[in-house]
């Protein structure tokens, strides 16, 4: 027995460990709860990680912000070049983005709007190829949760996968177990974005007939209840003919390699999104381009049904607002063809009305 | 008969040296290890490719020479790393136990202070843990991993590389039992 007491002590704590796997692979489905031994691995590791990290931040602060200084004129006037420019693109878009706003909410869409999000450092990772997890400094105490989004400036990071006191683990998107739903900003196809086991992250599910071309950006879906929609999640750079579905290779937008610092996204809230009054009528002036036209009206149902709601909120009923019945109180304003510049509807209603003539209170009884 | 300077490649059980460690030596150096394994791939993406943890499991159960003890020690980091993950524990446990094993079983043959028998035995065991943790996280765990040969040897070489200046470089911790 003493002969073989060495190799009976490996079998034994091979043994050991092989039911503990198969326990731990038996229970990962239904269990999320952090083992015993993971909670000390982690809580041993990660101080020593925040502290260095502080210190190499703190250092680095120091001499970037008091000493390393060069450039730092020029630079500042290119931003102000830069600030400029980006303000009349803002114009640009803000305009676009209201145009988008309104006629989401004629159609009665719902958008999930990052509501609050908590910045967070990257402390350490898995140290293992295998495993593409990341810490942050930020945990329960923090009001981390699981399956709480990641994202940079960049784009998505991952999702939270394990929490504990004051950090916590993130799955990278390139990690094999990850699974984010996407679409394709082009051609507005839907696929399941996936890790591979080499690293490389993949657009999975997207038919073998459709065309995706190199280049096309991905963005999230919103499918999968984690991510918001609409965020940059990479870009395709090889696309080749599966049996069934495309084998899409995307690089991603964040560094996951050299992630620093992190935003967890903390709450999202879900709403319609919000359209101005002004922007009524304009929304209007699209529909009722895209409607077929209407008969003309007396003018005076005409300076009604267009400066009512416009000029005189106070005296519209309650029903009549304009976003969510817009066929009672806007499309008889402007006739297809005819209609005048939005600019006009909202700013010039009165010289269709006459003066001197009362005005009826037809708000709710408008023509049909 | 042989010159003095020539290293004798096998040792008899009475010519080979066994040696301990200070039990914080034991303690901080695989701690060590496998912080520096989680924090270096962060900074430096190329260091992903080395396994620091697998340099300290060899080195220990290389000097001291005891199967047991080299297997703990094995079974002991393997279980630490396992934790940084979000795999089951127990995939790198079970595949540096056996490294740890084999690796004081083969200390207590051979004279592994040289740095030609120190690179090939790295490259071996490296590559034996690699096979063993494919395995085990494919048939165990059910991980979809994808192997290559020249990725795995490449890696090999680095951490044999590495491993002689790391060995080297915790001699001095040794200690004659």
């Amino acid at each position: 027995m003493g002969r073989y007491r060495n190799f009976n002590v490996l079998a034994a704590v091979i043994a050991i460990q092989v039911v503990g796997l198969a326990v731990q692979v038996k229970r990962s489905t239904e269990d999320h709860s952090t083992r015993l031994i993971r909670l000390w691995a982690v809580s041993t590791v990660t101080p020593f990680e925040k502290a260095i990290v502080r210190i190499q931040t703190g250092a680095g602060g120091i001499w970037h912000n008091y000493f390393y200084l060069r450039g730092v004129r020029q630079e500042n006037r290119d931003l102000h070049e830069q600030i400029q420019q980006l303000q009349l693109e803002q114009v640009r878009l803000r305009q676009d983005a209201e145009q988008a706003r309104r006629l989401q909410a004629l159609l009665g869409f719902k958008e999930q709007f990052i509501a609050q999000t908590m910045p967070a450092q990257v402390i350490g990772s898995s140290g293992s190829e295998q495993s593409r997890v990341v810490y942050i400094d930020k945990g329960s105490n923090a009001g981390i949760k699981r399956d709480m989004a990641v994202i940079t400036a960049d784009g998505v990071v991952g999702k939270v996968l394990n929490i504990w006191d004051s950090s916590s683990q993130v799955l990278l998107l390139n990690d094999q177990t990850s699974g984010v739903g996407a679409i394709l900003e082009q051609s507005r196809l839907q696929g399941v974005l996936k890790g591979k086991a080499s690293g490389e992250l993949v657009l999975d599910k997207v038919m073998s007939d459709e065309e995706v071309k190199p280049g096309d950006k991905v963005l999230t879906s919103g499918g999968d209840r984690i991510f918001p929609k609409g965020l940059v999640v990479g870009t395709v750079t090889k696309v080749s003919k599966g049996a069934e579905f495309l084998q899409i290779s995307v690089k991603p937008s964040a560094a996951l390699n050299h992630l620093e610092e992190v935003l967890v996204i903390m709450r999202k809230e879900e709403r319609e999104p919000p359209s101005s009054t002004a922007a009524t009528a304009r929304a209007a002036d699209i529909l009722a381009q895209r409607l077929p036209s209407v008969p003309d009206q007396p003018p005076a149902a005409q300076a009604t049904g267009s400066g009512v709601t416009q000029t005189k909120p106070a005296d519209t009923p309650p029903g009549n607002s304009a976003l969510p019945k817009p066929a009672t109180g806007t499309l008889q304003v402007p006739k297809a063809g005819t209609a005048a510049p939005p600019s006009a509807v909202v700013s010039k209603p009165v010289p269709k009305t006459k003066p001197s003539q009362p005005q009826p209170d037809t708000a709710g009884d408008a023509p049909q | 008969m042989l010159p003095n300077n020539v290293a004798v490649s096998y040792t008899s059980q009475q010519q080979i040296e066994v040696y301990r460690f200070s039990w914080p030596v034991a303690v901080l150096v695989p701690l060590m290890a496998v912080f520096l394994q989680a924090f270096l791939p962060l900074r430096f993406p190329f260091f992903s490719i080395f396994d620091l943890p697998l340099l300290v499991v060899i080195f220990f159960a290389m000097a001291r020479r005891s199967p047991v003890t080299g297997l703990l020690t094995g079974a002991f980091i393997g279980l630490l790393q396992d934790s940084l993950t979000q795999h089951p524990i127990g995939v790198y446990g079970i595949a540096k136990t056996v490294v740890g094993y084999g690796a004081s079983s083969l200390g207590v043959k051979l004279d592994v202070e040289n740095a030609g028998t120190r690179l090939l035995v790295t490259i071996g065991f490296y590559v034996v843990h690699e096979l063993l943790y494919f395995v085990i996280a494919r048939g165990l765990v059910g991980l979809n991993l994808h192997w290559s040969w020249p990725h795995e040897l490449i890696s090999a070489v680095a951490n044999a590389i590495l491993g002689v200046f790391l060995f080297a470089l915790m001699d001095r911790l040794k200690q004659r039992a």
